[in-house]
């Protein structure tokens, strides 16, 4: 191809647009729809696991002291605590906060005012760093000499990193669906505006022009559409994120759930809305021409 | 120059839509290519063109061998070759120099060499005054000059016309002839295939006569008549 060609083939590319509007303007609306579907779902996905995420770090392992043991002792096993693998962060817990805690727990009920502080036992609050690994860490921590017994939600622990691991499998499975579909969908409806410049293909063919000579113009084109509708479908799930934060904001029973910001997952979604644009516009149009090659 | 020899074209169904064809259309030559529908005369301008290959025999067309073509060597071949058809085959919503222009610049002439070339290819077709007019505004016989101009625009060594006057009437019909025997003139080979008897007889040029996928005659038209008494 030759290089003077190159704006002539550009120019005719963009004119493609404009001549074939309704065609485009319905390619454009397809892969907004497909984009903004595809787009809010990962949005969902995404902060669905990290909701999950943080309700796991939750669970956490009460480490016992024997009783015989004394203060400065009891305190000395947080070192071989910290230095297991799997632990975040071990706190120390003396007897006597962790009455205060369980006062403070029953509203600060006098039934317990005589209770003292020796009936419990020194504890470690232990927080790890991957909660799959509680049991192996459990054993592992009743080993340390001193640890007289320990407590752990094993179930809960199981039951977040199940819901995780689900959640990603039906992500990427939802996911990949969609984009599947949209790349049919929108390879339909450039198939519809090639059909609807069939004769022009053929009169190229016959007068001689190459096949990348007629891809060209329809691949500018497919990456044009491809990007505006990209970067309206970029937009228009920011605005809708962002307003969605803020209804979800003035509702006091949704207050559990937490939304990232949009802004922390901008630089991804300018990534992502890019790639996906490129990738439906040059292969929607690419595939679909193929089928008026053959002249 | 296109020769065949001995091309035989079968279709996936089997049946045979040339069957031994021979012949030889020299540079410069004005062709007429007659016979009866299903006879084989499309076949033998798609075999021309490279939208088909032959399934035994050979086929050259201005330098370029049918038979064992690279796909990428076809667009190249088919600037030797003007093709011009009974439906015009024209862009509706483009003016007749964009028609003919547009002809140029797919095959990547400058711009320079366009302006230079569409005024005089239109001017050798009669269509100098009509240069922003669009198709539809056009008469038959005009729409064919149109496509004629089309098809000359990129200086191809051979124009192929393919019942060119089919849609027009007598009159129309022997403007269109006149003008390829112009273009002939002018060193172009042309082959007609037509259905038009009476154009055949009034122009007076070799004649290949096909029937059933066979060469049946080959030789001017009163020849031809004389071999069938």
């Amino acid at each position: 191809m030759k290089l003077n060609n190159i704006g002539y083939l550009l120019k005719e590319g963009f004119k493609g647009i404009f001549l074939h509007g309704f065609m485009s303007f319905a390619s454009i609306c397809v892969t907004v729809a497909c984009l903004v579907i595809v787009g809010s779902f990962s949005i969902l996905s995404y902060n669905l696991d990290i909701m999950v995420e943080d309700l796991n770090q939750t669970s956490e392992i009460m480490a016992y002291v024997d009783s015989e043991l004394s203060d400065a002792e009891a305190r000395s096993i947080g070192t071989k605590i910290n230095l297991l693998d799997n632990v975040m962060q071990a706190t120390f817990v003396s007897r006597e906060e962790a009455l205060e805690d369980f006062i403070n727990d029953h509203d600060g009920d006098s039934a317990f005012d005589g209770v003292q502080p020796e009936y419990l036992r020194h504890r470690y609050v232990v927080v790890l760093e991957d909660n799959s690994q509680m049991q192996q860490t459990d054993e592992q921590l009743r080993q340390i000499p001193g640890i007289a017994d320990t407590k752990a939600a094993f179930e809960l622990a199981e039951g977040f990193t199940t819901i995780q691991s689900v959640l990603h499998m039906v992500s990427i499975a939802i996911i990949a669906v969609l984009l599947v579909v949209s790349l049919l969908i929108i390879s339909n409806t450039v198939k519809l505006a090639m059909y609807d410049r069939r004769d022009e293909i053929a009169i190229m063919k016959m007068v001689g022009a190459t096949n990348g000579f007629i891809r060209l113009p329809f691949v500018v084109e497919g990456f044009t559409l491809g990007m505006v509708g990209a970067a309206l479908a970029f937009g228009i799930e920011w605005l809708g994120y962002d307003a969605m934060i803020q209804r979800i904001a003035q509702v006091d029973a949704l207050q559990l759930f937490s939304f990232v910001p949009f802004q922390e997952l901008l630089m991804p979604m300018v990534a992502t809305f890019a790639a996906a644009g490129l990738f439906v516009g040059i292969v929607g149009s690419w595939t679909s021409i193929r089928k008026f090659m053959n002249v | 120059m296109i020769e065949f020899n001995d091309v035989v074209k079968s279709y996936v169904q089997g049946n045979k839509a040339l069957n031994g064809v021979t012949m030889q259309i020299e540079d410069g030559e004005f062709v007429f290519l007659v016979g009866p529908s299903g006879s084989g005369k499309s076949t033998i301008i798609k075999l021309i063109t490279g939208e088909l290959k032959p399934t035994s025999g050979t086929v050259h067309v201005n330098g370029y061998s049918l038979e064992r073509i690279r796909k990428r060597e076809i667009p190249y071949l088919r600037r030797t070759v003007g093709v011009v058809f009974q439906d015009f085959r024209l862009i509706e919503n483009m003016t007749v120099y964009e028609n003919v222009a547009f002809a140029m610049r797919v095959v990547g002439a400058k711009e320079k060499e366009i302006k230079e070339r569409v005024p005089y290819v239109l001017e050798l077709v009669g269509l100098e005054s009509k240069v922003n007019r669009h198709p539809g505004e056009m008469s038959g016989g005009e729409q064919q000059r149109l496509a004629i101009a089309r098809a000359l625009v990129n200086n191809p060594s051979t124009i192929i016309a393919d019942e060119p006057t089919g849609n027009l009437d007598p009159e129309r019909s022997f403007e269109i002839m006149a003008l390829l025997q112009e273009i002939n003139n002018l060193g172009t080979t042309v082959l007609v295939v037509t259905h038009a008897q009476n154009l055949v007889e009034l122009f007076h040029k070799r004649t290949i006569a096909i029937n059933d996928g066979k060469v049946v005659s080959d030789g001017l038209e009163e020849e031809n008549g004389h071999e069938a008494e």
